[in-house]
């Protein structure tokens, strides 16, 4: 039944029970059901008992329905919700090494600076800088760098919080 | 009250009316078993051949008796001899607490002895699982467990409990019920009602849902309202008397012919409880263009899972049906059910054989007349599992153990165990087949040192017969591995384990024997020897619709 009304990017925002095992369940409960995971992030909230991950997965309407109806059968899952692009904002982390050495280094500060990015370290032959943004922006950067030379680079997944004012350890 | 973890888990297995227990012993479960010895007064508990065999027989405990069955079992093997039982009870929404031992804490995770990630295991086939470090969380998960087995959507609940866990001590409160609130909107009917009203040709689908939801009065009463006929899934099978003449009964690849045709004939399906197998629905996708549908499920993933375009309503299907039918009008729809009676009328034809042929259909029919009505009848996964599907004139509701969603062949001796003893040890029937009965037949042990009054009928046809039938069909008539060529004898077999058994060759034989009284003091085994080339028919071909249906003779 996919495919009726096109795959797109969506994004899920959880509120999990932080015990050990939780993030076997989720990624197990994607797996069994053949879901993809584009990105995830988790990370406790402001309450110790309770942590908060957001999923980013392609989908059409109907997997985007399933995915949200079957992850709020989940015992350790205390809400699940869909963060529309619209309603919700969006933010990336990326950790990159670039090579430096010759005359690389002008067009690479260059390119951080335009991205407003923050230089972490600085070597004799790379720079780790620190970007920050919306995920395609955080794409489109690494797109630029490429012919710079990249060492490694790590990426957070994407953080979204709606922009409504739900408070959602209310739960 | 300060008590060890074992004292804590028996006297919470006793608070939740759980008296009846099913295992079997082992290492890492001793300060359990210990407790079981100085409670046996108390609690019961019934050990079987094998880890699965308690296991289907805790799901036929639960499925007769309506509350969770409670198994069992030791770490590593034990455990993992759980996992079809667990996986049987989970396809088929059956509440169950199943208890694992582990090695001690400070062991986990080092490859200890008999020592696995029974939690990790079972995750995908569990409602949820625990696994308990610290005996003072010990209380409360179980009372979790059980409100989780029971409420919403039924399944298995595993407690994994570390025997450390087992031997500490803490404070029992002994007074903790977890209160359960469904996370779901309230359900409109406005749409449902509308639909109906505008229906000509209305039918319900039953399923497992309306007897977990113990929906079987409102079901029939709505059949009687809106004059619609009701066809049943193979989980919903009990759920209305044979008798009822709208009653159409199994649906699907190999339901009844009038069942499976009214229901691609109808403009409208009420779906109660049921959630479209692919086995009972066959093209999902051609489904909702003819036909309006309304799915009542508990289980809001289920509404649009497999069936596109329908009117959700979620929520317990006898609260929702009792509402729905408060001010809903009568429908009398005569064209309909002038359709229905020719299309049952065309069954008939279909259907009637040489009334002495030793036809499955025949030996259903002769062993039914020696059951009551609250008779237990459990069954393997097969042929024959399809013919008492069709065939078994079945009185009320719960009375049947079959396994639906896994298909497990051997899940039917156990689940007879756990049937009888649920049922205050009435007479039970088990229907097998020769393939099936061969894979836990170790539970006559059980059955004999029980003193269980279980009939074994097996449809004894020396092959696998529904493996063969598609073989036959599909794929050349290529027999591969499906004939045994074996020489089991089980009427000796039943002899050698304590129990007794006839061959039977004729249908008159099996009345004389029927007639003589051998059902009742402990199992008996009468092994039926029936031609291997017998069909379960009707058949829609996988993939195919109710026009590629399949009838015994040439009617279409």
């Amino acid at each position: 039944m996919t495919g009726e009304y096109g795959a797109a990017r969506f994004t899920v925002g959880l509120i999990v029970n932080n015990h050990h095992g939780v993030l076997n369940r989720i990624a197990g409960l994607y797996g069994k059901r053949g879901y993809n995971i584009d990105s995830l992030s988790v990370g406790e909230t402001e309450n110790p008992n309770l942590s908060r991950m957001t999923i980013v997965s392609t989908g059409d309407e109907y997997i985007k329905s399933q995915i949200i109806r079957q992850l709020s059968k989940l015992y350790d899952v205390k809400a699940a919700f869909l963060l529309e692009k619209d309603m919700s904002v969006s933010v990336e982390h990326l950790l990159i090494k670039l090579k430096i050495n010759g005359s690389g280094n002008a067009s690479v500060t260059e390119l951080i600076n335009s991205y407003g990015g923050k230089v972490l370290e600085l070597c004799e032959n790379f720079i780790i800088a620190d970007i920050t943004g919306a995920p395609e922006k955080i794409q489109a950067f690494i797109e630029q760098a490429k012919p710079l030379g990249i060492l490694e680079l790590c990426r957070s997944g994407a953080l979204a919080l709606s922009t409504g004012e739900n408070h959602m350890l209310g739960v | 009250m300060i008590l060890t973890g074992a004292q804590i888990l028996i006297e919470e297995l006793i608070r939740h009316g759980s008296t009846t227990v099913f295992g079997y012993p082992g290492g890492a479960v001793l300060d359990i078993y210990d407790e079981l010895y100085k409670n046996s007064h108390r609690i019961k508990h019934i050990i079987s051949s094998h880890e699965q065999g308690a296991s289907h027989a805790a799901d036929g405990y639960a499925r007769i008796s309506g509350r969770p069955g409670v198994v069992i079992a030791t770490s590593g093997p034990g455990a993992t001899n759980l996992v079809t039982g667990i996986a049987n009870a989970y396809l088929d929404s059956v509440p169950m607490i199943a208890i694992t031992g582990n090695v001690a804490v400070p062991l986990l995770g080092k490859d200890s002895f008999q020592e696995v990630d029974i939690v990790e295991i079972t995750q995908p086939i569990v409602k949820h699982n625990f696994i308990v470090r610290d005996v003072n969380e010990l209380e409360g998960i179980i009372n979790e467990a059980y409100a989780l087995a029971e409420n919403g959507r039924k399944g298995p609940v595993l407690i994994d409990i570390p025997k450390s866990v087992q031997k500490a001590k803490c404070l029992y409160h002994g007074d903790f019920f977890p209160e359960w609130s469904p996370r779901r909107a309230a359900y409109n009917l406005d749409k449902a009602k509308e639909v109906i009203q505008a229906s000509q040709r209305p039918y319900i689908y039953c399923g497992g849902g309306v007897l977990a939801s113990g929906a079987e009065e409102e079901v029939l009463a709505l059949s009687k309202r809106l004059s619609a006929p009701v066809g049943l899934s193979m989980m919903g099978l009990t759920s209305l008397p044979h008798s009822w003449h709208l009653n159409l009964g199994m649906c699907g690849m190999h339901g009844r012919y009038a069942s499976t045709v009214a229901q691609s004939k109808a403009d409208l399906v009420i779906a109660v409880g049921v959630r479209f197998s692919d086995r009972a629905t066959g093209d999902t996708k051609e489904y909702s263009k003819r036909c309006s549908v309304i799915h009542i499920d508990i289980d809001e993933a289920e509404l649009g899972k497999n069936i596109p375009r329908i009117i959700e309503v979620c929520g317990d299907a006898k609260e929702i049906l009792t509402s729905l039918l408060k001010d809903l009008p009568e429908k009398s729809n005569p064209e309909w059910l002038q359709t229905i009676n020719e299309l049952k009328q065309k069954e008939k034809e279909a259907e009637d054989g040489d009334s002495a042929a030793f036809s499955p259909k025949n030996i259903i029919t002769a062993v039914s007349r020696y059951c009551k009505e609250d008779t237990p009848v459990a069954t393997d996964v097969g042929q024959h599992q399809m013919w008492v599907s069709q065939y078994f004139p079945f009185g009320s509701p719960r009375t049947l153990l079959t396994s639906g969603g896994l298909g497990t062949m051997g899940y039917g001796f156990g689940a007879a165990i756990g049937g009888c003893v649920a049922s205050g040890r009435k007479k039970t029937l088990l229907f097998t087949g020769d393939g099936s009965f061969g894979m836990n037949l170790n539970e006559l042990a059980t059955a004999v040192s029980q003193k269980l009054p279980i009939l074994i009928v097996v449809f004894n046809n020396g092959v696998l017969g529904m493996v063969r039938q598609w073989q036959g069909m599909f794929y050349s008539e290529h027999y591969s591995q499906t004939t045994l060529a074996r020489a089991t004898d089980f009427v000796a077999v039943a002899k050698a384990f304590g129990g007794d058994g006839k061959s039977i060759y004729s249908l008159e034989q099996l009345n004389s024997e029927l007639e003589s009284g051998v059902w009742g003091a402990g199992p008996f085994v009468l092994d039926c020897f029936i031609d291997k080339d017998e069909k379960v028919l009707p058949m829609i071909p996988p993939g195919g619709t109710v026009n590629d249906i399949i009838l015994s003779r040439e009617v279409r």
